[in-house]
């Protein structure tokens, strides 16, 4: 197992080499330059520009570039910000967590509800629940979030006033951040009314966030559970006379949570992406945000570092998932 | 600043919150965006000003609010010489700097902290000038004030004299900006024995009307009224910015009663905040203009009778309707209509096609193919480009001129616009930093400015338009200026280098129950005055 787990770490390391060239280099790529961007209207001189961009080593040939660039991550410096000239490391650490806490709890929103629906659609192929269901996915699958997003806050919080319209938690309350989470920070603040006020701001941006994840796993849910119930050993299985909540619960699901594993697995990507948009939307001061922004203004340090670690934390939650599939399969457990 | 610091500033900036009672009036600003940081002098953004330089900070002048008349501020008074190169300020006695849990200041503001705030922006070897890597100081250097100071000396405590390389009369408006706020040189020593220099710009210390309490990235500031604030002090206890991007969901937290003020509401929501009852409009004519800028350098519009054939067949009106859906007024010149100097006796050219259709043929020019550059983001002063760029097409069009409209990214846009021989013209605009008609001329239209790195995107170089810009910049007297630069705009007329487009309108929607907001002519959010009703 150790040496799986370590096998797969060594593996990492190509990929991450490959990240930093293709985050260095897209952002470089794209035209317009961080000293034109931060210059508008106004300009700037030649010999202005030229004194900014040795400053900022942008003068040096792109290898170099890249080189030096490297040299700084293997000693730990991910660069400075050019807007807020902070260091990328500590603007990430502080955004990470809301980030964290929203797709936690929209992959939470997308399996809980996800995996039955699948099951159920699966069992009763072809009835109204399958098919309304299905069309739901389809429809949740294709959602345009930003669209999404601004028609739950206008009906949620405009015209019903049940919800908040955005922020992480009500402005009254302010407390010193402990963890980042601001789940866990309100309850240690032992504020009243901060718990479910923290509670109240998640749910409409997790639930835009859960849209795409929740459609996916139920579909993958259905065909996986469809294809498991046509095999021999479910046929045996209910043979043999068990109870069908046996046979589903136990024969067929089992096996069908594999590709399902894999595929909430993979979601860490699609909320990651997910997450620029809702957190552009729900005003959340979290690392989707902060990347879009970084890529606006041509922020190279931000966007090549951040892309790093964000690819570093998908990577990162794929092994778990190839790890976790032991635990359902024992055929596939690592030696 | 480390994560640990952060916890502690948060933490202290906490404690200091419990320790003091409940504040009773909080008022809620919706920003559309995140401060770059806190120190207002290396940044360029109207948010950092807004959440640094007008909340926490003064200037040694201001703007009289909802002006750009200049009115004392730390300086309580000052005198220039006769020759017009010596500025020597008169500072005011007895103001505090603010403290926070690290610092408590032990001296009031004197003439160290001004010579500090300038030198360690002009000074590269000033030990505060890089004082976090990759630091630079873009407004003073694009104001040129490096090239135009050539000394400051403290006569002493309160007195400092600046002596400059040139007479400039706009230098008092330069030295309101928010740039040149000025900081405690007792703070930065402390930072420095301290070694936590970069707190200078996350732990502002000022003197102005609202002191720093904590900055929670992308997502809310908090302020605390400065309760001894030389000048009169905020109405409201706390201040507290909730950082909403979306012009759509500010919107949604205003009606909600989440916020007090917004700026920037998207045109199309404008008619829904009007009807509202819960909600009031103000609206105030923006400091700016958009325009079409052609190259006057190459044929065949280097002849100013081409130029001013196309622009009389703009229809503008139709195009405020279309483009700014109303929410603007018609230019016809290159300062907007509030801007002192503004010449009034000058008369737009009429849209009348035939007419453009004849001057074009007496001109020569025939079956002409043009580019009209259309910039891909949405500013104050201009809303939709590729929408101005179809309406130019279609007038255009109906003189025999066909238009290519063409886009690049910003940044893209920004350069190719700038460089020689560019073809075709292209819609850009500008919005005033200091209220100086110098800010616009000069920047925009001057010799000076018609070089690489300038902003004269129409290369256009006229020497008697320049000289009286010049003029106007050396002399102090003010009616003598207002004439000269009442000249400069008829040329500017006559030549027609732009086809001066719109002044677009600003809007700043608020709870019914705001009172005391005054809108700036800059677009500056500044919240002194402001006060809630029951």
């Amino acid at each position: 197992m150790l040496r799986f787990i370590l096998k797969k770490l060594l593996y990492l390391v190509p990929t991450m080499i490959g990240i930093t060239l293709v985050a260095f280099g897209f952002i470089r790529l794209l035209p317009g330059d961080p000293v034109l961007l931060m210059a508008g209207e106004r300009g700037v001189s030649p010999e202005r520009y030229a004194q900014i961009a040795a400053q900022l080593g942008y003068d040096k040939p792109v290898w170099q570039q890249y080189l030096h660039y490297l040299g700084n991550l293997l000693q730990g410096d991910l660069g400075n910000s050019l807007v807020t000239k902070k260091p990328v490391l500590t603007e990430f650490l502080a955004l990470f967590p809301a980030t964290v806490e929203l797709a936690l709890v929209a992959i939470i929103i997308a399996t809980v509800i996800g995996v039955p629906v699948g099951v159920i659609a699966a069992i009763k192929r072809g009835s109204w629940f399958d098919q309304v269901s299905m069309t739901a996915a389809l429809v949740g699958f294709s959602m345009p979030i930003f669209w999404w997003g601004l028609l739950l806050i206008i009906l949620f919080s405009g015209v019903l006033g049940w919800t908040p319209v955005s922020g992480r938690i009500s402005l009254m309350y302010f407390f010193p951040q402990v963890t980042g989470f601001m789940l866990i920070d309100s309850l240690i603040s032992g504020q009243k009314g901060a718990f479910a006020s923290a509670l109240s701001h998640l749910i409409l941006p997790s639930i835009v966030l859960a849209t795409i994840p929740l459609a996916v796993i139920a579909r993958q849910t259905r065909s996986a559970m469809l294809e498991v119930m046509g095999e021999d050993y479910v046929r045996t299985a209910r043979a043999k006379g068990l109870s069908t909540r046996r046979v589903i619960g136990v024969h067929a699901l089992r096996n069908a949570m594999i590709p399902v594993i894999t595929t909430i697995g993979l979601q860490v990507g699609v909320l990651m992406a997910g997450a620029i948009l809702t957190e552009t939307i729900f005003s959340w001061p979290g690392i989707g945000k902060w990347m879009i922004d970084s890529i606006s203004r041509r922020d190279y340090p931000v966007v090549q570092s951040g892309l790093l670690l964000i690819a570093a934390i998908v990577m990162i939650v794929n092994l778990i998932v190839d790890l976790t599939y032991g635990l359902i399969n024992p055929r596939i457990r690592h030696k | 600043m480390s994560l640990f610091s952060t916890r502690m500033l948060a933490a202290s900036a906490f404690a200091l919150m419990a320790a003091a009672p409940l504040h009773a009036k909080t008022f809620v600003y919706c920003s559309e965006g995140s401060p770059e940081g806190f120190d207002a002098a290396p940044y360029t953004a109207g948010t950092t000003f807004d959440a640094s330089g007008h909340a926490v900070y003064n200037r040694l002048v201001q703007f009289k609010p909802g002006t750009t008349e200049i009115e004392p501020a730390l300086a309580e008074s000052w005198d220039v010489s006769e020759d017009g190169l010596e500025y020597t300020f008169h500072l005011r006695q007895g103001v505090r700097f603010h403290s926070n849990d690290k610092f408590t200041p032990s001296r009031d503001f004197n003439a160290d902290d001004v010579i500090f705030t300038f030198e360690r922006q002009a000074s590269a070897d000033h030990p505060w000038h890089e004082y976090i890597p990759g630091i630079t100081y873009e407004y003073y250097s694009s104001m040129e004030m490096d090239k135009l100071i050539k000394s400051i000396e403290k006569v002493d405590d309160h007195t400092v004299k600046f002596t400059l390389n040139q007479p400039e009369a706009p230098f008092l408006a330069n030295v309101a900006m928010p740039f040149v706020s000025i900081v405690s040189k007792e703070y930065a020593d402390a930072l420095d024995a301290a070694g936590t220099r970069e707190d200078l710009n996350n732990a502002p210390i000022g003197t102005g009307p609202f002191k720093f309490v904590a900055y929670q990235k992308d997502a809310v500031i908090r302020y605390q009224k400065n309760a001894d604030y030389w000048g009169e002090a905020p109405k409201i206890d706390d201040l507290v910015f909730a950082i909403t991007p979306d012009a759509s969901v500010r919107l949604q937290k205003l009606k909600a009663g989440e916020c007090h003020l917004m700026p920037y509401p998207a045109p199309a929501d404008l008619d829904e905040i009007r009807a509202d009852p819960n909600l009031k409009l103000d609206e105030q004519p923006g400091l700016n203009v958009g325009y079409l800028a052609y190259n006057t350098t190459v044929a065949p519009f280097d002849n100013p009778q081409v130029r001013k054939a196309l622009n009389m067949a703009m229809d503008k009106p139709a195009l405020i309707d279309a483009v700014y859906q109303g929410n603007a007024e018609v230019a016809k010149n290159p300062i907007p209509p509030t801007m002192w100097s503004y010449n009034d006796a000058i008369e737009d050219d009429k849209y009348d096609p035939e007419a453009a259709k004849a001057m074009l043929e007496e001109a020569g020019v025939k079956d002409l193919t043009m580019e009209v550059w259309a910039m891909p983001v949405q500013r104050p002063y201009m809303p939709n480009a590729r929408r101005t760029a179809e309406m130019i097409q279609s007038d255009f069009a109906k003189v025999g001129v066909k238009v290519e409209i063409v886009s690049y990214e910003w940044g893209e846009y920004l350069k190719k616009s700038m460089e020689e021989g560019r073809k075709g013209a292209v819609i850009l605009g500008w919005t005033g930093d200091n209220g100086d008609p110098d800010n616009f001329l000069s920047v925009l239209l001057s010799c000076a400015a018609a070089t690489p790195g300038g902003a004269n995107r129409a290369f256009w170089c006229n020497q008697e338009f320049s000289d009286l810009l010049a003029k106007a910049k050396a002399t102090s007297d003010h009616d003598e200026r207002v004439k000269l630069y009442e000249e400069a705009q008829v040329i500017f007329k006559r030549e027609a280098p732009w086809a001066t487009l719109a002044h677009s309108t600003q809007y700043v929607p608020m709870a019914k129950n705001v009172t005391g907001f005054v809108q700036s002519p800059l677009g500056d959010y500044v919240f002194d005055t402001v006060d809630l009703t029951e």
